[in-house]
């Protein structure tokens, strides 16, 4: 059975078009990415598949079970964690974990182990208030709570947005630990880098999807060659490069700028001497393997053209 | 590097709340027209310095100047020559992008002229002229946070404060209110932001690093990455923030 089934789903605000004809298939035992930023449609589509929401046009099912006519099934079977902390401010952490564990009719006790690294990492603050937590520590006690009744398939809606990169590194290692207890996990997040840590993704830019592959074969199609620059002064850099003839797209990235271009040849012999000529200094340059945002960002030209 | 004179001198700040201390003897200064970046793990104690930074708390002990303004007894001096945009958007939803301008250029005592030329200059720049009639709430992300940024110096500040001011933008939209960043400080603008995107990092001129309360480096980007002898700022964040 196929844990998620999305057929032509289209979903509208009024005159907001959040969702337009998205179809995708999540298959067993692997991490799903939904990667885009806030407002592409990540919310919309995460409502619609734990039930929350009913689609205009299109179906979905999960494992199976058809979102609309099925929704109580459904429910008992997926864990959700929204993007919004949701759990109940004024109970303690301890009173969260338990009162999850029994409107979906089991105890901590019996599904223990698999929240066992995640909640002792919070159970010395058993008895503070949920409210009070940091970020971090919110984090882990809504994942053991969207965990606790076992579910089949976990829906994580932006788990790591606002969190550092040492708490994003954390949670990854975490996610990886529940996939391997067979857990089927569909996942959204703003962070290019994460799509690389999914087993395959789906882009998706104002609620429509670019494309779905594993990150390595996105990274493959890419059209073009890339090409990394670095000169101790990157702001001038990017006007310079743009002005270079036969350069495509031209974007900072971290302290290089990555620009794309086909000939390669031309650009190896050339474009350090016409750097220089425009008083560049400790110039490096050298063809890159794209990243996924990268791509990401091509796929957003190539859909709107400027 | 830049080499002007210094706009934020902070020695020896201390603040603690109880037995807690959330800044634990900072020491650093930021010159006209860098690009400061303020990095650190979530609780590492950023949001309490930048309160302080903006007059907002007083600290428990420790010089700091801001704008050549004291902000233990000046600190409405220092609100009135600093812009500030939070990581929550913080202008009005139900208010179009013109009249958030005039509301803030207001509140910043503007007159109606200057509040009239500031608001062409907006939009023009930021190509809103389509959409300045109508709530800010129907704007994507990536132009909401443009036009927060461009609110935060309505007044023309010195020393901008941008608190996680791209998270959930979409990539281009992210160049884009950097670039935008970059425009400023050449103006000679002083930007001190916070971020998670560790590739943003390697865009300041220099960054500090936090953690549990102290800063444990500062540097440029670039010496950062030699001294450690990683590639990216990524490498470096994780290899002082985990060794805790």
């Amino acid at each position: 059975m196929i844990p998620v089934n999305i057929k032509n789903i289209s979903k509208a605000y009024g005159s907001t078009k959040a969702l337009k004809n998205v179809s995708l298939q999540v298959e067993q035992g692997e991490i799903f990415g939904l990667i885009g930023p806030d407002g592409a449609g990540k919310t919309t589509l995460f409502r619609i598949l734990v039930t929350l929401l009913l689609p205009d046009e299109g179906s979905a099912a999960v494992l199976g079970m058809d979102t609309v006519k099925d929704f109580r099934e459904i429910r008992k079977i997926v864990g959700y964690m929204p993007g919004k902390f949701s759990l109940y401010h004024d109970l303690s952490v301890e009173e969260n974990l338990t009162f999850f564990a029994t409107i979906f009719n089991t105890t901590v006790e019996e599904n223990y182990d698999l929240i066992r690294e995640i909640y002792e990492q919070i159970a010395p603050f058993k008895n503070r208030l949920a409210g009070q937590l940091s970020g971090g520590m919110k984090q882990k006690l809504a994942l053991s709570c969207a965990l606790i009744h076992k579910p089949k398939v976990l829906f994580l809606d932006e788990p790591t947005t606002g969190v550092d990169a040492v708490s994003r590194k954390e949670f990854w290692e975490i996610l990886q630990r529940i996939k391997a207890q067979g857990i089927t996990i569909m996942l959204s997040t703003s962070y290019m880098d994460e799509a690389a840590l999914c087993d395959r993704v789906a882009l998706i830019q104002e609620g429509s999807l670019m494309t779905i592959d594993t990150p390595g074969n996105i990274v493959g199609r890419f059209p073009h060659k890339l090409f990394a620059v670095r000169t101790a002064d990157t702001f001038r850099l990017i006007s310079d490069i743009r002005n270079f003839e036969n350069t495509g797209s031209v974007f900072p990235f971290g302290d290089a700028v990555h620009f794309t271009a086909d000939d390669k040849n031309m650009i190896l012999s050339q474009l350090p001497g016409y750097l220089k000529k425009q008083n560049h200094h400790n110039i490096a340059l050298k063809e890159i393997e794209p990243t996924i945002e990268d791509c990401f960002m091509d796929l957003m030209n190539k859909n709107n053209p400027a | 590097m830049k080499t002007g004179e210094n706009v934020i001198e902070v020695v020896g700040l201390w603040k603690k709340f109880g037995n807690f201390a959330a800044n634990k003897d900072l020491t650093f200064s930021v010159k006209k027209g860098e690009i400061f970046g303020f990095l650190g793990a979530n609780g590492a104690g950023k949001t309490t310095a930048i309160k302080i930074l903006c007059g907002l708390w007083k600290p428990t002990s420790g010089k700091v100047m801001v704008s050549g303004f004291d902000v233990y007894t000046q600190p409405d001096k220092i609100k009135k020559n600093i812009g500030y945009m939070s990581q929550k958007f913080s202008l009005y939803e139900d208010l179009t992008p013109v009249e958030n301008i005039r509301f803030y250029g207001g509140i910043y005592g503007l007159s109606k002229d200057e509040i009239r030329r500031r608001t062409r200059e907006a939009l023009t720049m930021l190509e809103l002229e389509n959409v300045a009639r109508r709530p800010v709430k129907d704007l994507p992300l990536g132009w909401k946070q443009k036009l927060a940024f461009t609110v935060a110096m309505v007044h023309r500040p010195g020393i901008v404060f941008l608190d996680e001011p791209t998270g959930g933008v979409d990539p281009l939209a992210r160049r884009q209110f950097w670039n935008m960043i970059y425009e400023a400080s050449n103006r000679g603008v002083t930007i001190f932001v916070t971020t998670h995107y560790m590739d943003e990092a390697e865009y300041c001129n220099r960054i500090s690093i936090m953690v549990e309360g102290e800063i444990k480096a500062l540097d440029t980007p670039a010496n950062l990455k030699s001294r450690f002898n990683v590639r990216t700022i990524n490498e470096v964040f994780l290899k002082l923030a985990r060794n805790t």
